[in-house]
């Protein structure tokens, strides 16, 4: 029943986004009390009641920080990361005599990480101030109380000031609308920056304000408004105004918000209500929710494993350290030259568990560097180039809209390359949301004729080439057309109705009526242009398709006031055109709950009429006895169009008597001026009482073309193994239709249907009661799903697909909480699903239990406000940039201008960002193991006394000087494949679905082959450099020198196999891999310079140890080779002998190559 | 690509890059660094490939280790230990007693035969063993100003617990790695005709040169009541102190050698060399050893045949490999990008 839920408009979808996210919403009886305590004291902002009232000023500040709290709010922020928590407690005790080595060497990665980070929140921060700054000083036109306006900038408006803006100029606060520059008070108001839609929406403002026209009508006005506080709903305002005495309600029509734009209108006068950020605009400004990839969550897990480990071996060291202590007063043991006798805190053989308890403390500063401190703000980086790479890619760039793709979070790139499960929207997503009027069924005749391109789509065959299809399709069409191009949005071929021929046909006064209805019943817009041609204005495209039928049809609606609405028609008893005027009487929207429109208007003659378009289920049920007359034949014509994928209306009209429409007035009135939270319910359901006893006149059936390439891309996403779900508002017949021609459905797929619109249950809505009723649903909801689960485990083993389609309704019952598994399970086994009649609400639901269920990658697309909830509870929202304005965009991850961008942004970015940050991290962890447990080999021949194998510096450059841009090379530029070859073989989608580039055995793999790497670089360097003479001229090498050459090692090994991992060499690899090592050379050369108490160990110990011994050099080449070949050797024989899908994909690079 | 250029794209059309988008529009800038299309070498390892670099590692490890090891085996080498060899065999159950004992003569006298011809220069070095120069505690004790510098002469923080002398004045050279100099003395004769060592640049240069003070004499050393090692003589400077130098450039590892001298003469096989030295330092307390080596050196050093093996090994072990490559290629030969390889079956809905 479309009464009886709560209150909902497409548009009121925002407010679902917070509504998942709030634990609790406060109940209706609060909002009575506390929701509408705002009073404005028009045009006296300054009198002290209004003062009192304290509300903000118009500045607004979109800054996260301040000037005064970025350091500190910014270093906290920081400083929420576990790692770097950890290295600020390392810093804190670096100081003490505890540390291993010089504090700095522990503090100079830390403040350049930190640093980084910061800087580039400061400069994020800052674009946001200028903007602000820009905004807050933009100039408007106030009045002073009484005589003049004057200029002044948008911070300084106060609530209570009456102010002016002209045509073009964005409104700097929500406004009361007193005054426009047109008699009647009406104006045209764009939404873009609110809503994103891009047609103009019109206000209009009290008729008792409308006539201050100028200064001096404003020098006596004084008015008291009290309203609702400030809240997020764009949609809606509550409020009374008491003026000269009386009250008037007001309602969202006399409400401008800030950020729209006026237009085609000369100029209004307003009252401010709401500033800055008491705005509904800026109420609405919420942090989207934040959103974090699987693998960054994994990522988590694995420094929490490197924790472990780091605690694990720092305390393997401290208890053979404590045990060492407490021995050296052994006889045998005793070193002297220790001097143990003398002991400190940190070495006292006496307390020697104290020793160990404060060498732990040393051990985990020694070992810290297994903690990649550097792996955020390299993976932000990386990611922030990614999307750049996103951002500029040609091959997503659309130019019919000329919208490239956007990356609007940077930090889901590798997501993409792991969806599981796409969750598309249908109407503009697949479809072009552009509206074709093409057939319509009158009085139980079907009109029109053409074969339109979806209907062939369907009918030839629904083959895989549809671009011959096209091409076919428009051949035709250009016969057919020959002598005249249609009208955008109008393909309908019928004589019989056409150039006037309708009045031959055996009901010409119900198509006249029909025709009528087409003509008044709408909220759209007459534009005229400059030579006289009209086109509309609408809110939906659909509606202008109907306008522009009417007009085709000649019934030219060309004119619109507050109160009337004018066409050109044909009037049969004249048999010529003449000008019309209806006195336009009631508007009653449409809403995705009412699924219905209704105006009533008064002709000329003084007769009352109310027509009415809706969804048929919605219509049906309205209509009087005698109205019923072409129910049957409209229902077949109604199955047939939306069984060719079309999207049908049906449409009615009322006759009504004076006396019924006074008294239903009356309580409309007084439903509309209610002043409280039930205001939406109550209204519907006085509209509800005047929306029956309907006489059908006929049904509309519009054409929503397929976009360009979505067959093509549907069918490659699911070879690539994605699940493809449609969530759509549309009917089960059009949907499926939808789905064969868009591939998602294809021969020899078993589709099941589950759905609750049967006979029996038809009958039982009309007269069962409640409890009954809900039962029986769910009863049969569940033994549907039972019945359909059965019938895939039956064929389980074959190759049959299944395809499931569920409606609305029973969706609702499917995911309650008892068959919700089911379901899921049912769906899971389906390669795609498709639910029609869902609303907004249920998309969102519907996301989230898949996501929750399945926890693989769930992705959304859409196009449209009611896509929101479901873009934002998707792991990856993705939004079309296409017709529907931006309102999904702006709460999208990604944002692109057609659907067949999406194979491209999946299939070669998703490949490559996962591959690429995968390897990234592995190679990450790899890297700092090889380097930390070399560090603790060392330690196990310094009798585990905390001495670091290193000088100071060399371990603080190690994470930020010579490994730090290769790995960001690898995850910024690697490429294994060729976005020709991902495209090919979309199976490779496989790899991230699966994880296999971040499993848990690749990830510990590459964690054993850091320590592997580290045995072999400690064994070997330690053997070759013993204790005999490392020079010919008799020089033995020290402490220095094994620390030289040792880490010599490591830096040739970690970025040699890093060489040796990537696929991909442009001259950036080629310059930081082997940049970074000869960056090592030369930051030993200068560090060698530097004074020995800056340098230590360090001094001169290249130029003149190291650089002159062949040893070292020998040693070098010997360690290195030989760290790298037992990984050399596994990847190889693992790559002939099993070898993975991209590896064979890769081979074939290589031989197309050659 | 194919709707790239623009219905101006005119004459320069093809070019790829370089026309102009047309003005305003949003399109991306064409480069080929945002479109990632930068030319790039690929090395996808193939069997051909992976079998060449393995075979050519090989061919040049196996090199290198002949060459390495034949140096090694040039170098003559002679090691005595003499710890156990110059205790008294009554005192050998009380060695600590022994060493710590200052009135007993700890005189020692070794004979040594050279094994094989020795060319000059043959360096003397003393080499301890189980010795922890590397134990933190000991590595941070010193202070390096200090040593560099007469006016900071008081600085001896970090030099616990050898800082101060007992009236609470610096120690020069403060710290336990000076205070443990070591005091074994030797001297060489061969047959009755002493043999000059010398101990002159057996330090590092820079060493001297800026790290140890010319103008820092020794103060207050050795004057507490447990005295550590070799005491130095007050009146000269520490840069020329080579013997400290060299122990206190510390050995990264337990057992090390320290350069002592250089003996400028060449030795005949069969020479038959008398070692008198002093058995001064105790390393029986913590049952280290001391050897005394006299050694000549080749290219690569003095004697070690790791890394010869290694390089052997190592060359060895990649010619293994590549064969292992080789072998697994011709039984189980793969097709090169084969497509028949890629179409099978991966089950979709993974596991």
């Amino acid at each position: 029943m479309a009464g009886d839920g709560r209150p909902r408009s497409v548009h009121r979808l925002f407010e679902m986004a917070p509504l998942f996210r709030r634990g609790s919403r406060r109940s209706p009886a609060e909002l009575i009390n506390a929701g509408y305590s705002r009073t404005v004291y028009c045009n006296n902002p300054a009198c002290p009641e209004a003062l009192d009232l304290n509300y903000p000023d118009n500045s607004i500040s979109t800054t996260k920080y301040t000037v005064a709290n970025f350091v500190p709010k910014s270093i906290f922020e920081q400083f929420r990361r576990v790692a770097n928590f950890f290295f600020l407690m390392v810093a804190c005790i670096s100081f003490s005599p505890l540390a291993p080595y010089r504090a700095v060497s522990i503090l100079l990665p830390l403040v350049l990480v930190v640093g980084a980070t910061m800087a580039k929140e400061a400069v994020e921060d800052w674009q946001r101030k200028k903007q602000d700054i820009e905004v807050n000083n933009r100039k408007v036109n106030v009045y002073d109380g009484a005589h003049f306006f004057y200029q002044t900038e948008w911070k300084k408006l106060r609530v209570g000031d009456i102010i002016m803006v002209e045509k073009d100029e964005f409104f700097p606060a929500d406004l009361l609308l007193l005054s426009t520059s047109y008699d009647d008070g009406i104006c045209y108001v764009e939404t873009m920056n609110l809503d994103g839609e891009t047609n103009l929406k019109r206000k209009q403002s009290l008729e008792v304000t409308s006539i201050l026209h100028n200064e001096h009508s404003f020098q006596k006005f004084e008015a008291f408004i009290k309203c609702e506080d400030p809240n997020e709903k764009l949609y809606s305002f509550v409020g009374v105004m008491n003026y000269e005495g009386v009250q008037y309600p007001l309602t969202p029509k006399q409400i401008l918000l800030r950020d729209s734009k006026l237009r085609n209108t000369q100029k209004i006068y307003g009252v401010v209500i709401f500033t800055g950020h008491d705005t509904k605009v800026m109420q609405n400004a919420m942090d989207p929710p934040s959103k974090r990839s699987n693998i960054e969550r994994r990522m988590d897990k694995i420094i929490y494993v490197l924790f472990t480990l780091l605690v694990f071996i720092s305390s393997i060291s401290s208890v053979f350290f404590g045990i060492n202590t407490r021995n050296e007063t052994d006889a045998g043991k005793y070193m002297w030259y220790l001097r143990p006798d003398k002991p400190s805190i940190y070495f006292d053989p006496k307390k020697a568990s104290l020793a160990a308890f404060f060498h732990f403390l040393t051990d985990l500063m020694l070992y810290g560097c297994l903690i990649p401190i550097s792996l955020y703000i390299s993976i932000e980086i990386v990611k922030v180039l990614q999307s750049l790479f996103i951002d500029h890619d040609q091959e997503m760039y659309c130019k019919e809209s000329d919208k490239p793709a956007r990356a609007r979070t940077s930090n889901l790139n590798e997501e993409l390359g792991q969806v599981n499960t796409i969750l598309s929207d249908k109407t503009g997503t697949l479809t072009c949301n552009s509206m074709e009027f093409v057939k319509c069924s009158i009085a139980g005749f079907d009109y029109g004729s053409k074969s339109f391109e979806l209907e062939k789509t369907l009918t030839k065959g629904r083959q895989y080439e549809l671009s011959e299809l096209h091409s076919l399709s428009f051949a035709s069409e250009r016969q057919n057309y020959e002598s005249r191009k249609p009208p955008k949005g109008f393909s309908f071929v019928d004589d019989r109705l056409m150039n006037g021929q309708w009045i031959q046909e055996p009901n010409a006064d119900l198509i006249q009526f029909f025709f009528h209805a087409l003509a008044i019943c709408h909220t759209a817009i007459p534009v005229v242009s400059q030579s006289g041609e009209i086109s509309y204005e609408a809110e939906s495209p659909d509606e202008a398709a109907f306008v522009t039928a009417a007009r085709e049809f000649g019934f030219e609606f060309y004119r619109r006031t507050e109160t009337s609405i004018s066409l050109h028609e044909f009037d049969p008893k004249a048999g010529r055109k003449v000008d019309r005027t209806y006195e336009l009487l009631n508007t009653i929207e449409f809403s995705s709950a009412r699924k219905r429109m209704s105006v009533i208007v008064k002709t000329n003659e003084n007769q009352l009429l109310l027509f009415c378009k809706g969804a048929d289920s919605v219509i049906f049920e309205r209509l009087a006895k005698q109205g019923q007359l072409f129910e049957h034949n409209t229902k077949c014509h109604i199955n047939e169009y939306s069984e060719s994928g079309l999207r049908t209306l049906a449409v009615a009209y009322r006759v009504l008597s004076a006396e019924e429409y006074i008294t239903w007035h009356d309580g409309f009135l007084k439903a509309k001026n209610s002043v409280n939270a039930e205001h939406d319910a109550i209204v519907d359901e006085a509209a509800d009482r005047i929306e029956r006893e309907l006489i059908l006149l006929g049904a509309t059936a519009v054409e929503d073309k397929l976009q360009k390439g979505v067959p093509e891309c549907i069918n490659k996403l699911a070879q690539a193994g994605i699940k493809i779900w449609i969530l759509t508002g549309d009917k089960l017949e059009t949907a499926i239709n939808i789905g064969f021609a868009c591939q998602l459905l294809r021969k020899g797929m078993e589709l099941l249907v589950i759905t609750l619109d049967n006979q029996d249950i038809n009958d039982m809505k009309k007269n069962g009661d409640r409890d009954a009723l809900e039962k029986t649903l769910h009863e049969s909801i569940r033994n549907q799903i039972h019945e359909a689960q059965s019938q895939v485990s039956k064929m389980k083993g074959s190759n049959v697909l299944f395809a499931l389609i569920i409606d609305g309704d029973s969706l609702a019952f499917a995911l309650s909480s008892s068959l919700e598994h089911s379901f899921l399970d049912l769906s899971v086994d389906c390669a795609s699903v498709i639910c029609c009649r869902t609303s907004p609400k249920q998309k969102a639901l519907v996301t989230r239990l898949v996501k929750r269920r399945t926890r693989k990658t769930t992705l959304a697309i859409g196009d449209g406000a009611n896509d929101v909830g479901m873009l934002q509870e998707a792991d990856i929202g993705v939004g079309i940039s296409g017709v529907e304005g931006m309102q999904a965009v702006m709460s999208s991850d990604f944002a692109i201008a057609q659907f067949r961008f999406l194979e491209r942004l999946l299939l070669v970015h998703g490949h490559w960002c996962y591959r690429r940050i995968s390897a990234m991290i592995c190679y990450f962890f790899y890297k700092n193991i090889t380097f930390g447990f070399t560090l603790f080999w060392f330690e196990t021949h310094a009798y585990f006394s905390g001495q670091p194998a290193y000088n100071d510096w060399y371990i603080a450059f190690y994470s930020v000087g010579f490994t730090s841009l290769p790995v960001i090379a690898l995850g910024v530029f690697d490429k294994d494949i060729s976005s020709r070859l991902c495209l090919k073989f979309p199976k490779l989608h496989q790899d991230g679905i699966q994880n296999i580039f971040f499993s848990w055995p690749r990830i510990l793999g590459w964690m054993i082959n850091g320590v592997c790497s580290s045995l072999i670089i400690y064994y070997f360097t330690t053997r070759i450099i013993f204790e005999q003479a490392f020079r010919q001229d008799g020089h033995v090498a020290g402490y220095d020198i094994l620390g030289v050459t040792m880490y010599t090692c490591v830096v040739w090994t970690v970025n040699c196999q890093l060489a040796i991992y990537l696929s991909y060499f442009t001259w950036i690899q080629h310059f930081v891999i082997w940049g970074s090592i000869i960056f090592w050379y030369i930051f030993l050369v200068i560090y060698g310079f530097f004074p020995p108490n800056i340098s230590t160990t360090a001094y001169r110990v290249f130029l003149e140890a190291c650089a002159a011994s062949p040893l070292y050099w020998l040693a070098t080449l010997l360690v290195v080779i030989s760290a790298l070949v037992p990984y050399f050797s596994y990847s190889n024989f693992q790559k002939t002998l099993f070898p993975k899908y991209h590896n064979l994909i890769q081979r074939l690079q290589v031989k197309r190559e050659r | 690509m194919n709707d790239y250029h623009g219905s101006a794209a005119g004459p320069s059309s093809g070019s790829g890059d370089g026309s102009a988008p047309r003005r305003n529009s949003k399109r991306p800038k064409y480069s080929k660094f945002t479109q990632q299309e930068l030319p790039a070498c690929k090395p996808i390892l193939t069997p051909r490939w992976v079998i060449s670099v393995l075979t050519l590692v090989g061919v040049v490890f196996v090199p290198i280790g002949v060459a390495s090891l034949m140096a090694s085996n040039n170098v003559v080498e002679i090691v005595d230990r003499y710890d156990a060899k110059c205790i008294p065999g009554n005192m050998s159950s009380d060695k600590v007693g022994y060493i710590q004992d200052d009135t007993i003569d700890k005189s020692c006298i070794r004979t040594l035969t050279v094994p094989k011809d020795m060319d000059q220069p043959i360096y003397v070095y003393y080499q301890l063993d189980n010795f922890y120069q590397n134990h933190r505690r000991y590595v941070k004790s010193r202070n390096d100003a200090q040593l560099r510098d007469s006016e900071q002469a008081d600085k001896t923080s970090g030099c616990d617990p050898e800082k101060n002398a007992r009236d609470g004045s610096p120690i020069v050279p403060c710290g336990l790695i000076a205070w443990s100099l070591f005091n074994d003395t030797y001297s060489f004769a061969l047959s009755g005709k002493i043999l000059t060592v010398n101990k002159k640049d057996i330090s590092w240069k820079s060493d001297r040169d800026h790290k140890f003070g010319k103008d820092v004499f020794p103060r207050n050393f050795q004057n507490g009541t447990l005295k550590g090692g070799a005491t130095l003589n007050p009146n000269i400077p520490l840069s020329d102190q080579e013997d400290l130098i060299v122990w206190m450039r510390t050995a990264a590892l337990p057992t090390f050698r320290k350069l002592y001298g250089r003996i400028e003469q060449d030795l005949k096989a069969n020479d038959t060399i008398t070692v008198t030295l002093k058995n001064n330092y105790n390393t029986y307390s913590f049952n280290g050893k001391k050897k005394l080596v006299l050694s000549t050196s080749s290219w690569l050093g003095g004697k070690n045949d790791f890394i010869g093996i290694a390089y052997l090994t190592v060359g060895g072990l990649c010619f293994f490999l590549a064969t292992a490559f080789t072998v697994v290629y011709l039984v189980k030969p793969r097709k090169l990008g084969d497509p028949s390889y890629l179409s099978w079956n991966r089950n979709p809905s993974g596991h």
